[in-house]
C-alpha cells in the first residue's frame, strides 16, 4: 500500500519535471525572430527603492520607464508591455539574484537604471551569461563597457571617464594640481577617484591621499580634518547623493574652502536642491543633461514632476531616453530576441529630448554630449529648480572613453 | 608643525575635539539607555529611532509650525517622551516578566516601524536643519577650526546629563527611581506607584533620546537612517561603561568618543572597530562593565 503511494508520487514527479522541462524549452524557442517571447516586454527597473541613493533614482526612475513605455503607446509589434520593479538595496548580491531570477522564470527581456556601481557589475555578469538586456543609467563604473561588457549590455547616461573630463579635467586646468580625495569605499567612489587621479597625473599634478568612508556616513568631521591636514590644493569629492551632500556642507562648517577649493566629482539636480544655493553656489557639476536645457525637455520634466513631485535627474532622463531607444529597437528588429535587438541598438541614432545626436558604440558605450554647469547663485535664481548655469559642452567623442582605449572584448583592435 | 608620534599636533588636537563632540552624543544616548535598562531591564533597540523621531520633530516644527531651535529643543523632547509613555503603556508593560528577548525584539519592532514610517514620508536622503542664527559660524581655536554649534552641542550634552544625575542622586523621585531599580517587590510594599515610576522613566529616557536628536539635527542631515547608524555604538558603550550603570555610561561615551578620535588620526580605517574592540577587551576583563557590579 505504501509502496504503491511511494511509486505513485514519483511518477507525478517525474511527469511534473518532464512537463516544466518541456515547457522551458517550448519558452525558448518562442523567442526565435519574428516574436515576442511570452506575448509581453516585460522591462524590469532594478534600482534603490529604500536607501541613501532612492532619490536619485528609486521611484522616478521607474516612472520616466513608465512614461516612456506609455509615450511608445504601451504595444510594441501588437504586443504589450509591461514595467516591474525591485528594490536591490544597494547590496550587490541580492541584485544580481533579483536579476537571475527575472531572466529565468521573470520573462524580463530588459533591466534599466541600475543605480549603484557595485549592483550594476553583477547584473551585467548575470547579463552576458543569460544573454538578456540590461541599461545602466544610474551607475559610473566604466567596467559595465569594459571587463563586464557585453553585446547585451549598455552604459547610457553618463560614466565616470566622463564625469573627470568634466570636473576633473576643469579644476585641473584652473591650477589645482594637488589633490586629495574623499571617497566612497565602493566600485563606485573607488572607480571615480581612479579615474579622476589619471586625469590629474597625465596634467603633472599630484594626489596627495585619500579618506575612504562607508556609503551613508553622516559625519565627516574627522574626514575633513584629514583633507585639511593635507594641505592639497583641491579636495576631490568621489561619492553622491547624501555622501557629497554632507561632506560639503561639513566642509564649509570646519572652514576648509578658506584655504582649499572643493571639487564634486558627481552631483545631482537633487544634491544641489537639498544643499540650498546659498551653500552650493559656485560648484561645478558635470551632467549628462538638465531639466531647463530646451524646450522638449522643460516638456518632459513637467509631466514627471506632476507625477513624482521633483525635478527628473539625468538618470532619470536617461531611463525615460533609453526605455524608448530599446522599444524602437525591438520595433526595428520586429523581435524581442536579445541578439537582433541588441543589433538594432547599436545601428539606430538616437534623437530625443536626452540628446540630439547620440549612438551606441559596439562596447555599449552610448556617445553624446556632456555639460560642465556650475551652480547659480541664490540671487540668479529665479524659479523653483532654477539652479545650474552652463559652462561648457564637452563633445560626446572627447567626453567618453576612447575605444582604442578599451578593454571589451568585442572592440576589434588593429 | 609640531608633532606628536609624527601626527600634526593640528590634525591630532582637531581629532581629539571632534572625539569629544561624538563623545557628548554617546553620551546622552548611553545615559538614556541605561536608565531604561536598570529600572525596566529592557534593551531598548528603540533608542536610536527615537533620536531620529526627535531630529524629525525639529525639522516639522520649523517646516509646518515655523517653531525655531530654541523652542524645540523643550518642546520635541517632551513630546517625544509622551510617545514613548505610549509605547510603555501600550506594549512594553505586557512583556514584564517574560524572558528580556521579547522587549528586545518589540523594540526593534518600534524601530523598524518608527525608522520605515519615515522613510515613506520623507524619503531617505538627509533633510538640511539649519544651525540657529546666534551659533551659526566657527571659532579658530588656531589648532582646528571648531563650529560654535558643536562646542555647544558639548556644553548642552553635559548639562543633560548633569541635570539627569542629579534628578537620580538628590531628589526625593530619584530616590524612589534607585528603590525601585533595587527592589521593585518592597519600594511597592511601602506605597510607592512602582508601575507609574517604570512608564516615568521609559518616558524619560526616551526623552534624552529626543534631546540627542535635535542637538543632532543641525550637525547631522536629518534622516530616517540617523538613528540605526549610532545606536549599535552605543549599545557597546552601555556594555563597556557596566548596564544599568547612570555613570559608566557618560564616562564610557565620552571616552570611546576620544579613543574614536584617537583611532582615527593613526589609523583610520579601524575607527569604526575599535569600540567593538573595547567592547570585547572590557567584557573580557571585566564582564559586568567598567562600573556595572556583578548580579548577585
Amino acid at each position: 500500500m505504501f509502496a504503491g503511494k511511494l511509486k505513485q508520487v514519483f511518477v507525478i514527479a517525474a511527469v511534473g519535471f518532464f512537463c516544466a522541462s518541456t515547457m522551458a524549452a517550448l519558452a525558448q524557442t518562442s523567442a526565435q525572430p519574428g516574436a515576442i517571447s511570452g506575448d509581453v516586454v516585460r522591462i524590469g527597473v532594478l534600482t534603490d527603492m529604500s536607501g541613501v541613493y532612492t532619490d536619485l533614482a528609486g521611484k522616478g526612475s521607474v516612472e520616466a520607464v513608465k512614461m516612456a513605455v506609455e509615450d511608445f503607446g504601451g504595444k510594441v509589434l501588437g504586443k504589450p508591455i509591461e514595467v516591474i520593479f525591485a528594490d536591490h538595496q544597494n547590496k550587490a548580491d541580492i541584485g544580481a539574484n533579483k536579476a537571475r531570477e527575472w531572466f529565468d522564470t521573470g520573462g524580463v527581456d530588459m533591466i534599466n537604471d541600475l543605480n549603484n556601481s557595485g549592483v550594476a557589475l553583477a547584473v551585467a555578469a548575470i547579463a552576458k551569461e543569460k544573454k538578456r538586456h540590461i541599461i545602466v543609467n544610474g551607475s559610473s563604473n566604466v567596467g559595465i563597457t569594459n571587463q563586464m561588457c557585453s553585446p547585451y549590455a549598455v552604459h547610457y547616461a553618463y560614466d565616470a571617464y566622463s564625469l573627470a573630463q568634466g570636473t576633473g579635467q576643469t579644476t585641473v586646468e584652473q591650477g589645482g594640481d594637488t589633490w586629495f580625495f574623499l571617497t566612497v569605499d565602493f566600485a563606485f567612489g573607488l572607480g571615480l577617484e581612479q579615474q579622476v587621479s589619471d586625469i590629474v597625473r597625465a596634467a603633472k599634478g599630484r594626489v596627495v591621499g585619500a579618506a575612504r568612508h562607508p556609503l551613508g556616513t553622516t559625519d565627516y568631521s574627522s574626514y575633513i580634518l584629514q583633507a585639511q591636514a593635507s594641505k592639497a590644493k583641491i579636495v576631490g569629492i568621489a561619492s553622491t547623493g547624501s555622501d557629497a551632500t554632507n561632506a560639503i556642507k561639513a566642509a564649509k562648517e570646519f572652514g576648509l574652502t578658506k584655504n582649499q577649493r572643493l571639487a564634486a566629482l558627481l552631483l545631482w539636480i537633487n544634491d544641489v536642491h537639498a544643499l540650498g544655493l546659498s551653500t552650493a553656489e559656485g560648484l561645478l557639476l558635470t551632467n549628462a543633461w538638465y531639466w531647463d536645457m530646451s524646450d522638449e525637455s522643460r516638456a518632459f520634466s513637467k509631466r514627471y514632476f506632476d507625477r513624482v513631485g521633483s525635478m527628473p535627474n539625468m538618470s532619470q532622463a536617461g531611463d525615460y531616453s533609453s526605455t524608448l531607444h530599446y522599444l524602437r529597437a525591438v520595433q526595428a528588429a520586429g523581435t524581442d530576441d536579445p541578439d537582433a535587438v541588441s543589433a538594432k541598438i547599436r545601428e539606430l541614432p538616437i534623437s530625443d529630448m536626452f540628446t540630439k545626436k547620440g549612438y551606441i558604440r559596439v562596447d555599449g558605450r552610448m556617445i553624446h554630449d556632456m555639460y560642465l554647469w556650475e551652480i547659480k547663485s541664490p540671487a540668479e535664481s529665479k524659479y523653483p529648480w532654477d539652479y545650474l548655469k552652463l559652462v561648457k559642452t564637452i563633445p560626446g567623442e572627447q567626453a567618453f572613453m576612447p575605444l582604442d582605449k578599451s578593454t571589451c572584448y568585442l572592440v576589434k583592435k588593429p | 608643525m609640531p608633532e606628536i608620534f609624527g601626527i600634526p599636533l593640528q590634525a591630532f588636537t582637531g581629532q581629539l575635539m571632534l572625539g569629544i563632540v561624538n563623545g557628548s552624543f554617546y553620551a546622552v544616548l548611553a545615559l538614556g539607555l541605561a536608565v531604561i535598562f536598570g529600572l525596566l531591564k529592557i534593551v531598548n533597540f528603540a533608542h536610536g529611532a527615537f533620536f531620529m523621531v526627535g531630529a524629525f520633530g525639529a525639522l516639522m516644527l520649523e517646516r509646518y509650525l515655523g517653531i525655531g531651535y530654541w523652542p524645540a529643543l523643550l518642546i520635541i523632547p517632551v513630546l517625544t517622551g509622551c510617545i514613548g509613555i505610549l509605547v510603555e503603556i501600550t506594549l512594553l508593560r505586557r512583556l514584564y516578566g517574560l524572558d528580556p528577548i521579547y522587549g528586545l525584539l518589540l523594540t526593534f519592532g518600534v524601530a523598524l516601524l518608527l525608522e520605515g514610517s519615515f522613510r515613506v514620508g520623507f524619503g531617505s536622503s538627509g533633510q538640511p536643519y539649519s544651525t540657529p542664527p546666534i551659533l551659526r559660524g566657527s571659532t579658530d581655536l588656531s589648532f582646528m577650526v571648531l563650529p560654535n554649534y558643536r562646542m555647544w552641542v558639548v556644553a548642552a550634552s553635559l548639562i543633560a546629563c548633569l541635570a539627569t544625575w542629579l534628578v537620580i542622586e538628590k531628589t526625593k523621585l530619584g530616590s524612589y527611581l534607585r528603590a525601585a531599580t533595587e527592589r521593585p517587590d518592597l519600594t511597592q510594599a511601602f506605597g510607592i506607584k512602582v508601575p507609574l515610576i517604570i512608564t516615568l522613566t521609559y518616558g524619560a529616557g526616551v526623552a534624552l533620546a529626543a534631546v540627542a536628536g535635535v542637538l543632532a539635527a543641525p550637525i547631522l542631515h536629518v534622516s530616517s537612517s540617523m538613528g540605526s547608524n549610532l545606536v549599535i555604538i552605543v549599545f557597546a558603550i552601555v556594555v563597556i561603561g557596566g548596564l544599568g550603570s547612570i555613570f559608566g555610561s557618560v564616562v564610557a561615551g565620552l571616552a570611546l568618543g576620544l579613543i574614536e578620535g584617537l583611532t582615527k588620526v593613526y589609523y583610520s580605517e579601524a575607527s569604526a572597530t575599535v569600540i567593538f574592540l573595547c567592547m570585547a577587551l572590557v567584557l573580557l576583563l571585566r564582564p559586568a562593565g567598567l562600573f556595572g557590579r556583578e548580579e548577585r
